[in-house]
């Protein structure tokens, strides 16, 4: 047995990607998501309109926090800006009864709201009973985009881009690294085909698949779990499009820099659990601490979750949403760039190491004298 | 681009000029130089280590030397089977093809009527719907020779072919690259099996990246200075260091016969196998004897 465990303890200590992953990764893993676990709203984005905007405004107290008061405008307007997530909870004051209104696809942030308002609105009458008076008109409380909170509304739109890395990362870093492991990567590397046939090649078909299912999930959604798609079917399809490209491209980077399956899957997963955790799938973006919540704005799945939920959920159009977009296509462009460098020169022939030598020349009659008469060498 | 056949018309060779390789700190191959002739079958062999695979990815554009020359065809005109079967062990032996007479765009009619001759002639053709990952090592090395040799390249590379393969597969692809070659393709192999470099037009053979012979097998036997005796036992002092055991006896090479060791009797006539041995030998024992000079 002691013969075992030493053989074990020499392939672990030369495995340096295992053994990083089993000493430095949980300790990581747990400081990361350790500050991202939270399910606490500390601050709601509020905007109120209407003639009592102001009034009804520092009526409010903590947790909303105003970011934008219009008298002017009206309860289209605050929609409008719930519509495109610059606020999360709207005041709208008119003739009557005013109403607050609440952006449902912000399911912790609406619950938030909601219990909030409601121990505003049992402190009030209590005050009010105490003090004789008639209370002012409560207001109307209307959750949009997810009346019914329900959580499948808003879970089911970001499964559709956690589909998409596990195919995208995961089985595409698995179809080129395999590859490398049948021995064929060379026969493709001398074959008359250009790299980047070679990598649009590789990767056409994942990009199939991965849509392929992104269809099969949002249709599921709809039809088995009553998820409403109501923003444009184009919006989604140009999100879904750029943030495949990221993730197809991290496949490839991760299977160019992985010797075998094994280290593939790890890396993958190293790249695809913080997604899970970090994007706002799981955990409101506003709860995770600011020193991780960088970590989220580097991570493609984030800003497809807020297309997906944007256009699904509360029919953002493209306008309103050309940060996630941008930062999608920059993402992609890097991602992409950097993958297709790697791929070629995996693909590339090697080393030269301090010489430039001639890896293709054709024949000429001036090299033919220089060679040997006959025979096979000098 | 050379367009497939063009070469066997011009009358071109294929090979390395002066070629080096390094990897890291070790020199891989060392100023080789290498010559295949279309229509001839050429052989590297050596040892482990010795710089065969090196060579012959050199040769197939797999690896860039550091220095040197390599003369070689277009990829559309060469043909390569690496270390290996090279074939996709999820593809059936028609879908490898398939894919090989595709990327190197072989006319789909041409390419079934090919496949068609070289799977009879593989004795794969009652196989073809197989996954090639469920063939036999000896099917799926032919797999990847004919693979190799599917579009008519003007240089077929191919890395130990034959090793690990049964007795009978063996024949069958030498039949198999005799035929390429007899078409007119340079064929170059690399080989542990020196009756295999036998058979072939040219030997090169490699020592730790430097060649260590070449020429035609009988011009490498003929080179071999001094004689080779057989004995029966190990000889002594220090003769028995120019002694190794072959078909159950001691062959002791004397390379300088006037000192009556040939005149001991039992003085045999080597083969390639006798002046690969005896030249590996000589390099040896030049080494060590330069070492204890340094000394």
């Amino acid at each position: 047995m002691w013969a075992m465990i030493v053989k074990e303890f020499r392939q672990l200590r030369r495995d340096r990607r295992t053994l990083a992953m089993m000493i430095v990764m949980p300790v990581v893993l747990l400081i990361v998501f350790g500050y991202a676990a939270s399910f606490d709203v500390t601050t709601i984005p509020t905007v109120a309109a209407g003639p009592q905007a102001s009034q009804a405004a520092h009526l409010l107290g903590k947790p909303f926090e105003l970011v934008d008061v219009q008298p002017s405008q009206d309860r289209a307007w605050a929609q409008e800006q719930l519509r495109d997530g610059h606020a999360a909870v709207a005041v709208v004051t008119g003739n009557g009864q005013p109403e607050v209104l609440i952006d449902g696809s912000q399911l912790f942030t609406a619950k938030a709201a909601i219990a909030s308002l409601s121990a505003t609105a049992a402190k009030a009458a209590a005050a009010g009973t105490a003090g004789g008076q008639a209370i002012a008109a409560a207001p109307k409380v209307t959750v949009l985009y997810n009346p019914g909170l329900n959580t499948s509304d808003i879970m089911i739109p970001g499964l559709a881009g956690v589909v998409l890395v596990f195919v995208g990362t995961i089985i595409t870093s698995l179809g080129v690294v395999r590859e490398r492991q049948s021995g064929t990567l060379e026969q493709l590397a001398v074959m008359p085909l250009k790299p980047r046939d070679v990598f649009l090649g590789k990767i056409g078909p994942y990009f199939v698949v991965a849509a392929l299912d992104l269809a099969i999930v949002v249709s599921v959604g709809v039809g088995l779990f009553g998820v409403p798609f109501r923003g444009s079917l184009a919006v989604f399809a140009l999100g879904a499009l750029l943030f495949l490209f990221v993730t197809l491209g991290l496949g490839v980077l991760i299977s160019s820099v992985s010797e075998n399956q094994g280290q593939a899957i790890q890396l993958s997963l190293m790249v695809t659990l913080p997604q899970i955790l970090l994007s706002g799938l799981i955990f409101p973006l506003s709860s995770i601490a600011v020193g991780v919540r960088w970590i989220s704005y580097l991570l493609p799945l984030t800003y497809f979750n807020e297309i997906a939920r944007g256009v699904m959920l509360r029919a953002e159009p493209l306008g309103p949403l050309w940060q996630p977009f941008l930062f999608l296509a920059l993402l992609g462009a890097v991602v992409f760039t950097l993958a297709s460098l790697r791929f070629r020169a995996y693909l590339a022939p090697a080393p030269p190491r301090g010489g430039a030598g001639s890896p293709h020349s054709a024949p000429s009659p001036a090299s033919a004298t220089r060679a040997p008469a006959s025979g096979s060498a000098r | 681009m050379t367009a497939p056949g063009a070469a066997r018309r011009a009358g071109n060779w294929w090979g390395t000029e002066d070629v080096c390789v390094r990897f890291g700190s070790t020199l891989a191959l060392d100023h080789v130089w290498f010559r295949a002739e279309p229509g001839q079958v050429s052989a590297v062999v050596g040892g482990d280590g010795a710089g065969r695979t090196t060579l012959l990815r050199c040769l197939a554009g797999a690896l860039a030397p550091a220095s040197g020359r390599v003369r070689r065809p277009a990829p559309l005109a060469t043909g390569y089977l690496s270390a290996g079967s090279g074939t996709y062990p999820d593809l059936s032996v028609a879908e490898n093809l398939a894919f090989r007479a595709a990327a190197y765009r072989v006319p789909p009619q041409t390419a079934r009527q090919r496949s068609a001759e070289l799977l009879a002639r593989a004795g794969l053709d009652k196989v073809t719907g197989r996954l090639a990952g469920q063939l036999s090592g000896g099917m799926r090395q032919k797999l990847g020779v004919i693979a190799a040799m599917l579009h008519r390249p003007d240089l077929l590379v191919l890395d130990e072919p034959t090793t690990g393969v049964d007795p009978v597969s063996r024949s069958d692809l030498w039949l198999l690259i005799t035929r390429a070659a007899a078409d007119g393709a340079a064929v170059v192999l690399a080989t542990s099996y020196l009756d295999e470099a036998e058979r072939a037009h040219h030997v090169l053979v490699l020592d730790a990246g430097s060649e260590l012979a070449g020429g035609t097998a009988d011009q490498i036997v003929a080179a071999m200075r001094g004689t080779l005796t057989v004995t029966g036992t190990r000889p002594t002092g220090e003769a028995g260091r120019r002694a190794w055991r072959r078909d159950g006896r001691w062959r002791v090479w004397d390379p300088d016969p006037a000192d009556g060791s040939a005149r001991a009797g039992g003085a045999v006539r080597p083969d390639l196998q006798d002046a690969v041995t005896v030249a590996a030998l000589a390099r040896e024992l030049a080494r060590s004897g330069a070492e204890r000079e340094s000394r």
